[in-house]
């Protein structure tokens, strides 16, 4: 039964892929979550006549989250269509999905959408939206958002997007993507390495590191207008921006004085501050979710382990302690967990620890894992790994369940960011 | 002194070479005069410029100056005795030189995460800035920055390859 339904599921996952050429990004999924909710997912009336088959995403979306089990009507239902809700209870579906996408006169959609719950006959939730040919995409995810939502009590992260850097020959570029990979945009192209990108808290910026100028400088890019400003363009070398909360400060590496060390500075590039001050690598700076706390990577103690400190910095408390080569925090959105790559046996993989109480667990089977980032929902991580010789990204729910991996025809892609949640 | 002299020897050569010229010259003249006005010019004023091999030392492919990278053993920031004379070498000029500039570009192999490379490197690159300081070159002539594991010199995953990438390499600007 488990496997019927898993390689269904491979089957709509490889036919949403199929209906879009233009996808440049390969999705695998392996791997599904300690339940499923089995859903019901109808097609939306004369959905077939839009450029984007709504339930194909949404189905897609919910199906890769792992918890979900869906089940295909093979019909059209839409939002007042009567529904025996007996009828669909008895095939098993637990909530069933219904709706419609009506052209209207200006060219946009009206895509409307009910989740019905079947085993109380009654609706949980519903809405309608209207969205041009090029944002069909993003009010499917939408949709997935809010039926991951009303069934897991969690808020769906589907509608998000994604950054990362992709290398083929001498190009670099800054791509953005869905979060399931589809819809790719460049938003920087170069000839020279581009590193450690990562959005703004609102979501219209990418703060990176680029090498044009033959040294490593951080930019900060409004991805609406093309307006970047170098924020750190310091003598020596300039690195691993991280945002406040807020998006008014981003804290950065700089070695201007020497070795590198952690500074912040607003957004805008002025009142730099520098956090530490020691004899050797202090990098990888990242706010804490409340914007209290600084985790940053240093070798203080001879090989590099995660501390933290005030943001205003001062003393320093060490927070890993196994393993040799600990780098690369990153808090989740709750402040309760952080996720990093920790060196074990010669291997780089990706852990995530219990803040609380210092129990880890390793979330990757790989060897050559870098740069998580949360989901903004905090369920999943996506990473940096290798497939074949080449770099791919690579997501797991946090509970280690639920595997993914997203891979390019052609070159590497690497150093993913997630975005967050966006109206 | 030693550009006085320097100078003296050219000017001495070019002078030499100036009357030789004219002297074989005489019997050119009457032919040379009966052609055209332009060629009429080629006469005793001539200047026929000569080009000696360059002499800035930076520029000679069999120096110890052509030798530009310090490498480096794994996880180690330590310039290695081997290439004290490099180093040296490159002191001496600067300090010659004032109006020479270098980066200094440190790598590093690809195993880690970028970040932590990145100021890996730079710790290469301090090293061998650090060394040129000492040895007199001023701060204003140098810059250190990193390249870390982002610019690899050599491509594979294999010991040869991530030895070649532990460098710090001298980039006169």
């Amino acid at each position: 039964m488990m496997k019927n339904f898993f390689l269904r599921g491979f089957a709509v996952f490889a036919f949403s892929l199929a209906s879009l050429a233009q996808a440049q990004l390969r999705v695998e999924t392996s791997g599904v979550g300690a339940t499923q909710i089995p859903i019901a997912i109808a097609g939306f009336a004369d959905e077939t006549l839009a450029p984007q088959q709504v339930t194909a995403i949404v189905k897609a979306d919910l199906a890769r989250s792992g918890y979900f089990k869906i089940i295909d009507t093979g019909n059209t239902m839409s939002e007042t269509t009567p529904v025996n809700y007996g009828e669909w209870k008895a095939q098993g579906a637990d909530a069933l999905v219904v709706g419609s996408v009506q052209r209207l006169a200006d060219g946009r959609y009206d895509v409307r959408y009910r989740l019905l719950d079947t085993v109380k006959a009654s609706n949980l939730s519903g809405f309608g939206q209207v969205a041009g040919p090029d944002r069909l995409r993003v009010a499917a995810h939408k949709i997935a958002d809010d039926i991951y939502e009303k069934l897991i009590g969690v808020r769906g992260a589907f509608a998000t997007r994604i950054a990362y850097v992709t290398k083929a020959g001498n190009e670099y570029r800054l791509e953005v993507a869905d979060s399931d990979g589809e819809g790719t945009q460049v938003a920087l192209r170069s000839n020279e390495p581009i590193i450690s990108p990562t959005w703004s808290p609102d979501g219209t910026k990418v703060a990176y590191v680029s090498f044009e100028n033959k040294k490593p400088v951080v930019y900060v890019q409004d991805l609406t207008n093309r307006q970047r400003i170098a924020v750190a363009n310091y003598r020596g070398s300039n690195s691993a921006p991280s945002w406040s909360p807020d998006g008014s400060r981003l804290a950065v590496a700089l070695s201007r004085n020497g070795y590198t060390q952690v500074y912040s500075v607003n957004a805008d590039g002025s009142n730099l501050r520098q956090l530490t001050n020691t004899n050797g690598i202090e990098t990888e700076p990242q706010f804490s979710a409340d914007g209290q706390f600084i985790y940053f990577t240093s070798d203080r103690s001879g090989g590099p382990q995660i501390y933290r400190m005030s943001a205003n910095g001062g003393d320093a408390q060490r927070v890993t302690f196994n393993g040799s080569y600990n780098i690369s925090p990153r808090v989740s959105p709750d402040g309760k967990n952080l996720a990093y790559i920790s060196r074990r046996e010669g291997r780089f993989q990706l852990y995530i620890m219990d803040l609380q109480n210092g129990q880890e667990m390793r979330l990757s089977d790989t060897t050559r894992d870098e740069s998580p980032s949360f989901s903004p929902n905090g369920k999943y991580i996506m990473y940096a790994t290798e497939a074949g010789r080449r770099g791919a990204l690579a997501v797991v729910s946090v509970d280690g369940r639920v595997k993914h991996r997203l891979t390019t025809q052609t070159g590497d892609i690497r150093e993913p960011t997630w975005g967050p949640f966006m109206k | 002194m030693r550009n006085t002299t320097t100078l003296a020897v050219i000017l001495a050569g070019v002078f030499s070479l100036t009357a030789c010229g004219s002297s074989v010259k005489l019997d050119d003249n009457v032919k040379v005069e009966d052609r055209t006005g332009a060629a009429s010019t080629a006469d005793a004023r001539t200047i026929a410029p000569v080009t000696t091999g360059s002499t800035d030392p930076l520029n000679d492919p069999k120096g110890i100056l052509a030798k530009r990278s310090v490498y480096f053993d794994f996880d180690s920031f330590i310039v290695k005795d081997e290439f004290k004379p490099v180093v040296d070498a490159h002191a001496k000029y600067l300090a010659a030189n004032k109006g020479r500039k270098i980066v200094i570009q440190g790598n590093t192999d690809e195993r880690g995460g970028r970040e932590y490379n990145l100021a890996l490197g730079q710790k290469r690159a301090e090293a061998v800035r650090k060394s040129l300081s000492l040895l007199g070159v001023s701060d204003a002539q140098m810059e250190a920055v990193s390249f870390g594991e982002e610019k690899p010199k050599a491509q594979g995953s294999d010991e040869a390859a991530w030895a070649e990438n532990r460098r710090a390499d001298l980039a006169y600007q």
